[in-house]
């Protein structure tokens, strides 16, 4: 376990580490000058000489990489180009409306997606499959912004049921924070729901195939004992990878939906970014998301490699 | 077939050639297979509807996609037989639009998989045939990092820099969906490249670049065309959601994506409904195009053939 734990461990930095070097080259390659946006197009030559130095611009990309990591290590992501903040107090005050999204949107995932597919696993054919692959087959064709936006359509315009956009802080008001929290966590979560019931009842419905499975009803155990304590337990081992996995698919479709429904957070800063051209932010928030995809990656392998024995050796 | 004389030249001739390759033999199972799949027929057709939308769109499309009518009583006119899907703000006729919007569609989904395929196969090729350091160490740790991207953020960073276009959307769609084919090839490669056939290849003195194109190569085909299949579906979503925050197609060329996002402007006023040909349209082509890949997976899969 030890072995297995450092080798994946060291893989995740490495990953890291290279998609920085990309996310870097990407930036440094793409036209336009970063020093130019920052004091705008009327600035003297002087002036824009002044910042190039100053953001050290002028010197070799390697130094320029190396600096710019050193920093990002220790938090510090350099200035904004367009915003007159530190990247990193940006990131921090946009993460936690992100945050509620992302963890909201995945509870939704794991409570609706996981029971759905193990009803229809188990009874293939059966109406609650058919339910389940009609509710898979249109969340999965459905961009979540639209989604999002019917939504909006027939429980805010409509029925005025529920707020339409913005956002309340958890722990301000918890009960108003939901109402806006609705919306958005289905919208965000809905498709990835999909993907993970169609997953675990395919892993169902292979478990309940198994030999061990015919041996158990054989000798006579009642069909709830079969079903939970000898096939659904090994039916969702491999469900811990895809689940981790759409962690990732969530927080990239995330930033449509925030803009849907105007919320603060990673969606609405990056979007600032790519229009403002701000380079220094954009760098720095793929990074963080990169890093943040990694480890959840490496903690579902290594959660995979603790609950099944097999994965440790390679 | 046999009865026939083999005429060389005519369509006969031809079609009994390619018979006599063992083409029809190879081919006609994977065909009745996908065939007596039912969705993936119905999402092959939705499919070829939207491929004549897009070809014959100035032939279809009852109004000029473009052409505003800003007078108070032309814009958002509910359904009538003059507009079956009705007005939308600036008075353009939606039922127009949404069929020029297939043309963007299907442009963006072609280039791009195009891109992702001459980017990522050869790459995956070579790195599963030659393997060693290279492979390892090098080609799949930048295919990696590559995977551990956020897609949509990242195509959304760099099609926002270079200016949004629908040139930049393809080539930028097309690189980020290429590690997933060079990760996908690699693997199929790496499986075969000590199969016999390809020892007698080589006993034969074939060069590497042969042995990769015409032995290894032919057996990745089927599996890339079902990836390709399933990541046209992600690319109409990715596509749609980039024009929708207005870092894709440019308005007023009809994006699907870019026309729901002019709509939603006007839904707070009850106006939202010209979103609904373009929001249709973007669900249909997805579930088609699930439906086609999942039907080309189960038909390239031997052990379905002889199924009833």
């Amino acid at each position: 376990m030890g072995s297995f734990l450092i080798r994946r461990f060291a893989q995740g930095v490495v990953t890291v580490l290279l998609a920085s070097i990309l996310v870097f080259l990407v930036m440094r390659l793409i036209p336009g000058d970063p020093a130019l946006l920052l004091v705008g197009q009327d600035a003297s030559a002087e002036d824009i000489e002044q910042v190039r130095e100053r953001l050290g611009l002028k010197e070799p990309l390697v130094k320029q990489y190396v600096d710019w990591l050193s920093g990002a290590v220790r938090g510090d992501f350099g200035p904004s180009f367009t915003k007159g903040a530190e990247v990193g107090s940006l990131m921090t005050v946009a993460l936690v409306p992100s945050a509620e999204l992302a963890i909201a949107g995945y509870l939704f995932v794991l409570v609706v997606g996981i029971p759905l597919g193990i009803f229809a696993g188990l009874r293939p054919g059966g109406a609650p499959d058919y339910a389940a692959t009609g509710f898979t087959m249109f969340t999965l064709g459905i961009p979540n912004f639209v989604l999002g936006i019917i939504l909006i359509w027939v429980l805010a315009v409509e029925l005025s049921l529920l707020p339409i956009t913005g956002r309340v802080a958890i722990t301000e008001d918890p009960l108003e924070a939901l109402k806006f929290l609705v919306m958005p966590m289905i919208a965000v979560g809905a498709g990835t729901a999909a993907i993970l019931a169609r997953f675990v009842r395919a892993s169902i419905m292979e478990t309940l195939n198994q030999d061990y499975v015919r041996t158990a009803r054989a000798k006579g155990l009642r069909e709830r004992t079969v079903v939970l304590r000898h096939a659904m337990r090994n039916a969702l081992i491999p469900v811990i990878t895809v689940a981790a996995l759409q962690i990732g698919f969530l927080i990239s479709g995330a930033v449509i939906v925030e803009v849907v429904f105007a919320r603060p957070g990673f969606g609405s800063l990056i979007i600032d970014g790519v229009i403002g051209r701000d380079y220094q932010l954009i760098q720095g928030m793929l990074t963080v998301l990169v890093t943040v995809f990694v480890v959840v990656n490496t903690l579902a392998d290594v959660a995979y490699g603790f609950v099944d024995p097999r994965i440790r050796v390679q | 077939m046999t009865a026939l004389v083999e005429t060389p030249g005519t369509p006969q001739g031809l079609w009994q050639r390619l018979g006599n390759l063992g083409f029809f033999q190879e081919a006609a199972p994977i065909v009745r297979v996908f065939l007596r799949n039912r969705p993936a027929v119905v999402g092959a057709v939705l499919l070829f509807a939207f491929g004549i939308c897009a070809a014959f769109a100035p032939l279809i499309a009852p109004a000029d996609p473009l052409t505003t009518n800003l007078r108070l009583e032309s814009v958002f006119q509910p359904p009538s037989w003059d507009h079956i899907l009705g007005t939308d703000a600036q008075g353009r006729d939606v039922l127009s639009r949404t069929l020029y919007g297939a043309r963007i569609a299907w442009q963006i989904v072609l280039a791009a998989i195009g891109v992702a395929i001459v980017l990522g196969v050869p790459l995956g090729l070579i790195s599963g045939y030659i393997g060693g350091k290279l492979d390892e160490l090098i080609i799949m740790r930048i295919v990696d990092a590559l995977m551990a991207m956020p897609g949509l953020i990242l195509i959304l960073a760099v099609t926002g820099a270079l200016g949004p276009s629908i040139t930049n959307s393809m080539i930028v769609i097309g690189i980020v969906w290429s590690p997933g084919y060079a990760r996908l090839t690699r693997g199929i490669i790496v499986s075969i490249r000590n199969d016999v056939y390809v020892d007698a290849a080589r006993a034969l003195g074939a060069t590497p670049w042969r042995i990769m194109w015409r032995h290894l190569l032919p057996n990745a085909v089927a599996p890339i065309m079902v990836l390709a299949s399933l990541s046209a579906a992600g690319i109409i979503l990715v596509e749609a959601g980039l024009s929708f925050i207005g870092a894709g197609v440019q308005p007023p060329t009809p994006a699907w994506g870019g026309m729901v996002s002019e709509a939603y402007k006007t839904l707070i006023r009850r106006n939202g409904w010209p979103m609904i040909g373009p929001a249709a349209a973007i669900i249909l082509m997805v579930i088609a195009f699930n439906f086609v890949g999942d039907g080309i997976r189960d038909a390239f899969d031997p052990r379905l053939r002889n199924v009833r």
